[in-house]
């Protein structure tokens, strides 16, 4: 199943613009309907896979290293494939009508398309370089899809900062993973199936800490730069330049929780090791608290959404460090749910009002009741209110800390307080845009009265209500009967965390609610408190401005200085190495080559014996050598430029027979084919080449002719000492031996360029096509020009 | 015979390296040709030198007769002969057009140049 997955989403995405390009209108609905099937299809495995029976196979992909391509889907694997298949062709849908008529509209669909074969394939990768190679696919992905309005600056910077941040994150978690696959294996080479690593005791072995213990660092290092922890986070509130879409499908529900994902895949081996637990907690504690203060002073809709984004993932990493695989695995359901359902409805509200701020909207719900119920269904479930799922998520996390005694308490009253504000964001950003006072709307819109809009807000056609209708209605429904699909998913990828069946417990709100506990207390406390605090929103925004200016001075300020400053710093390292021109550039290169090559060469050299070169001279090579020479010689000084092309030409005869006279009749051919095509090409254009001018003074040209003549001679008593050396006798008696028994070809050196060393002589076929190809553009541009002046 | 090469290889290089540090624009790309020339004979001095003894085997035979030339040098040259050609049409008619278009043909100016 998950290969067929991944087969399908692939062949979407090549074939995403053709359907765009025939089919215009449909081309959402058909790209989106067979992933929907897909997600009825891993819905249809969530039984077998609730019973403990995984699907899971395996391709030889390096043999020798013990890398494989292996799939497995298990309650972990099935939980997120669920929802890339689910939001994915919501993205899709919306992205067919909000960006209708776009001209790489073909291309965006292409990337989501391939962006979600990227997640799928990370989740129910069984291979840590398997998982790596789709790890950095998402990233790649993600940096295509938010720099999708490439004329703005804003999109590319932030396509750049996410690019850099997740890639830089990558690196660590590469180097993380090779560290635990060698742990791992002890002795026997590196394990990189996941799910010997988990199985694998070796990790937890003193003897093993020298490598889990950095291990460790670097992996939750690519996990927090990928999840936006604190301080790595400031590349995704930047993000949401992305359109709706990408922000609904990456940046809340999937790629965003792929930290978090490979934090929870690897629990089972690592969890319970105090330097694993306590990164978690304590990120992601800060994470929790910091983003949702962040979140409760901001206006618009998607960075209040992105922020509490950002919290809701510390909130989830926090719970990974506690051990609380049920709730962990509860929040991630609720949040995927709510927050791609409120990501949807925020882009709706832009497109409809061009409003971006939640202030400046009010009273929508007559206009656009549909989007009002999604909206407000979604803001009731992230701000925890009884009966939807993320009540009973957060009632989970809460119990969660509570049980964890005095250790927790601290966590309690981070939750607590972070559960306030996010309280206050799910109101402004959920429900304050649809109820009160009509709206006035002609003010923003004021220039695009004379079009459609004129006609005001209303509810999308279906399309777009699809995704957020039915992510609403999955979070009431998980909420009132779980047992339908949010139980079976939950249990059996709380049993993925924590390596083992987890003990039931209720699940519905209803069975959280009563009978009451004290995190029932906190929790409705924290509700009354955060529409207490959205009340009082303006005043709460001017008491905490001051600590706000404080931590302004943020990752991002500074990001901006950090770029200049490493650009500054190659154009200082560029202009000491070079010089301002090329000519400069050149100059140095030579003095460099000849000083510092030169030492190396007299120090620790070999004195080539003169006597012995000189041996085995004729008259006809000393003729040969003295055209050779002669031409090199006369090149400097013939002023005109088809006098040089032919001085040259005549080098390169005399060069072809000394090939010729020493055992290389290949070589001499070839030379005179090439020499006299260079002939005729530069005869061709030597009319229309610039002049030969003497620019440079007299005491130039003697400096240069110093520098030159030094470089001549260190190549000359290079060529001394390395004549006739031996070292590469062996590759060349290889060669020879080999060629005719297995090459069948008696010509030795025709064998080595077609047959053993084939593929350099497609490369340099390659170059040559691509010199070819330059030749032809430029003639032809200049032509062209020429014809039209 | 070696002596004489690793000669031709000095000049050939210092003319070559000297043309390169020309201003005129034509010279550097005519100084490009004298370094490759002089780069090929550096290869092929690098192994011994057996004169007209290609190594090419007989009808039958399961491999040349010895004293043969050394065929990796000459497989490496090949390649470089072709490559080198292709980079010095390329250079060649680059040349000429930025001759064309920017009116230049002193490097330093050239560098100078903002693109129009």
């Amino acid at each position: 199943m998950a290969l067929l997955a991944l087969a399908v989403l692939v062949v979407l995405a090549v074939a995403a613009p053709f359907v765009q390009r025939a089919a215009p209108r449909r081309a959402g609905a058909i790209l989106a309907a067979p992933i929907l099937l897909l997600a009825a299809g891993f819905l249809a495995e969530l039984p077998a896979v609730a019973g403990g029976t995984f699907a899971s196979s395996s391709w030889p992909w390096i043999p020798d290293l013990g890398i494989a391509f292996a799939l497995r889907v298990d309650g972990l694997a099935l939980l997120f494939a669920i929802l890339v298949c689910t939001v994915g062709p919501f993205s899709i849908l919306h992205a067919g009508e909000s960006l209708a008529g776009h001209p790489r509209l073909g291309r965006f669909q292409s990337t989501l398309l391939c962006f979600m074969a990227a997640m799928l394939g990370l989740v129910v990768a069984d291979d840590l370089i398997l998982l790596f190679a789709f790890w950095e696919l998402t990233s790649f992905t993600s940096f295509l899809l938010i720099g999708f309005d490439r004329e703005r600056a804003d999109a590319r910077r932030a396509a750049l900062q996410a690019l850099l941040v997740t890639g830089g994150g990558g690196l660590a978690l590469l180097a993380g993973l090779l560290l635990l696959a060698i742990a791992a294996g002890t002795g026997s080479g590196p394990v990189f199936s996941v799910q010997g690593l988990l199985e694998s005791e070796a990790l937890r072995e003193p003897a093993a800490w020298p490598l889990v213990g950095p291990a460790i660092v670097l992996v939750l290092a690519g996990c927090f730069a990928k999840s936006a922890m604190v301080p790595l986070h400031f590349w995704l509130p930047n993000a949401m330049e992305a359109p709706t879409p990408v922000s609904a499908l990456l940046h809340s529900s999937t790629m965003v929780k792929a930290g978090v994902y490979l934090a929870a895949r690897l629990s089972p081996a690592l969890g319970g090791i105090a330097l694993w637990d306590n990164l978690l907690l304590g990120f992601g504690a800060v994470t929790m608290l910091g983003a949702a203060f962040a979140a409760s002073r901001h206006s618009q809709l998607k960075k209040i959404l992105a922020y509490t984004t950002v919290s809701s993932l510390g909130l989830l990493m926090l719970l990974l460090g506690l051990g609380a695989a049920k709730a962990a695995a509860a929040y991630l359901l609720a949040h995927a749910l709510f927050k791609g359902c409120l990501f949807y409805c925020a882009g709706i509200l832009t497109e409809e009002t061009h409003v971006k701020y939640a202030e400046k909207l009010s009273g929508l719900a007559r206009l656009m009741p549909m989007t009002a119920v999604a909206a407000i269904l979604g803001a009731l479930s992230m701000a925890g209110a009884f009966p939807l799922f993320g009540f009973s998520g957060k009632e989970l996390a809460l119990k969660a800390e509570l049980a964890a005694g005095s250790f927790g308490l601290p966590l309690v009253i981070a939750t607590v307080v972070t559960a306030i504000f996010t309280v206050l964001a799910a109101v402004l950003a959920g429900i304050k845009p649809f109820v009160g006072a009509p709206p006035r709307l002609d003010e923003p819109s004021a220039e695009s009265h004379a079009d459609d809009r004129a006609a005001g807000p209303r509810d999308p056609a279906w399309p777009r209500l699809l995704g957020p209708l039915v992510l609403a209605g999955a979070g009431l429904v998980a909420g009132l009967a779980p047992g339908l699909f949010a139980k079976p998913m939950v249990m059996s990828t709380a049993a993925s965390i924590a390596g083992s069946a987890v003990p039931e417990s209720p699940l519905s709100a209803l069975g959280l609610l009563w009978p009451p506990t004290l995190a029932t207390a906190l929790s409705i406390a924290a509700l009354v408190l955060g529409i207490v605090l959205f009340a009082l929103r303006g005043a709460w925004r001017r008491a905490t401005d001051p600590i706000a200016a404080a931590s302004a001075f943020g990752p991002d300020r500074r990001w901006n200085a950090a770029l200049d400053g490493l650009m500054a710093t190659g154009r200082l390292v560029a202009t000491l190495l070079r010089g301002p021109t090329l000519t400069g550039a050149v100059r140095g290169a030579l003095i460099a080559i000849v000083a510092i090559i030169g030492l190396a060469a007299w120090r620790a050299g070999p004195r080539p014996d003169l006597k012995e070169a000189a041996e085995g001279t004729t008259l006809l090579d000393g003729a040969v050598v003295a055209v050779l020479v002669i031409s090199a010689i006369a090149a400097p000084m013939v002023g005109s430029r088809m006098g040089t092309i032919a001085v040259l030409g005549g080098a390169g005869a005399a060069l072809a027979a000394v090939f010729l006279l020493y055992g290389a009749p290949d070589l001499s051919m070839t030379t005179i084919a090439v020499e006299t095509l260079v002939v005729v090409i530069a005869s061709l254009v030597a009319a229309q080449l610039p002049r030969i001018k003497t620019i440079s003074g007299a005491a130039a040209r003697i400096r240069d002719l110093g520098i030159a003549a030094s470089f001549g001679l260190l190549v000359g008593w290079l060529a001394l000492s390395v004549a006739g050396r031996s070292e590469l006798k062996p590759v060349s008696d290889e060669h020879v031996l080999r060629s005719v028994p297995e090459a069948y070809g008696r010509n030795v050196v025709n064998v080595i360029l077609v047959d053993f060393r084939a593929l350099d002589t497609l490369g340099e076929i390659f170059v040559l096509g691509a010199a070819a190809v330059g030749v032809t553009a430029m003639l032809g541009t200049a032509r062209r020009r020429g014809a039209t002046p | 015979m070696t002596l004489l090469l690793a000669c031709s290889i000095a000049i050939l290089f210092a003319i070559g390296g000297y043309l390169l540090m020309r201003r005129s624009i034509v010279r550097v790309v005519f100084g490009l040709v004298l370094l490759s020339h002089g780069a090929n004979l550096l290869i092929f001095t690098s192994a011994n030198l057996v004169p007209l003894r290609p190594p090419i085997a007989r009808a039958g035979a399961p491999a040349p007769e010895p004293p043969f030339a050394d065929p990796l040098p000459s497989a490496l040259i090949l390649t470089a002969i072709v490559i080198g050609f292709g980079v010095l049409s390329f250079t060649l008619v680059l040349v000429r057009r930025a001759a064309r278009e920017l009116r230049v043909d002193d490097v330093e100016e050239l560098c100078s140049e903002r693109p129009r």
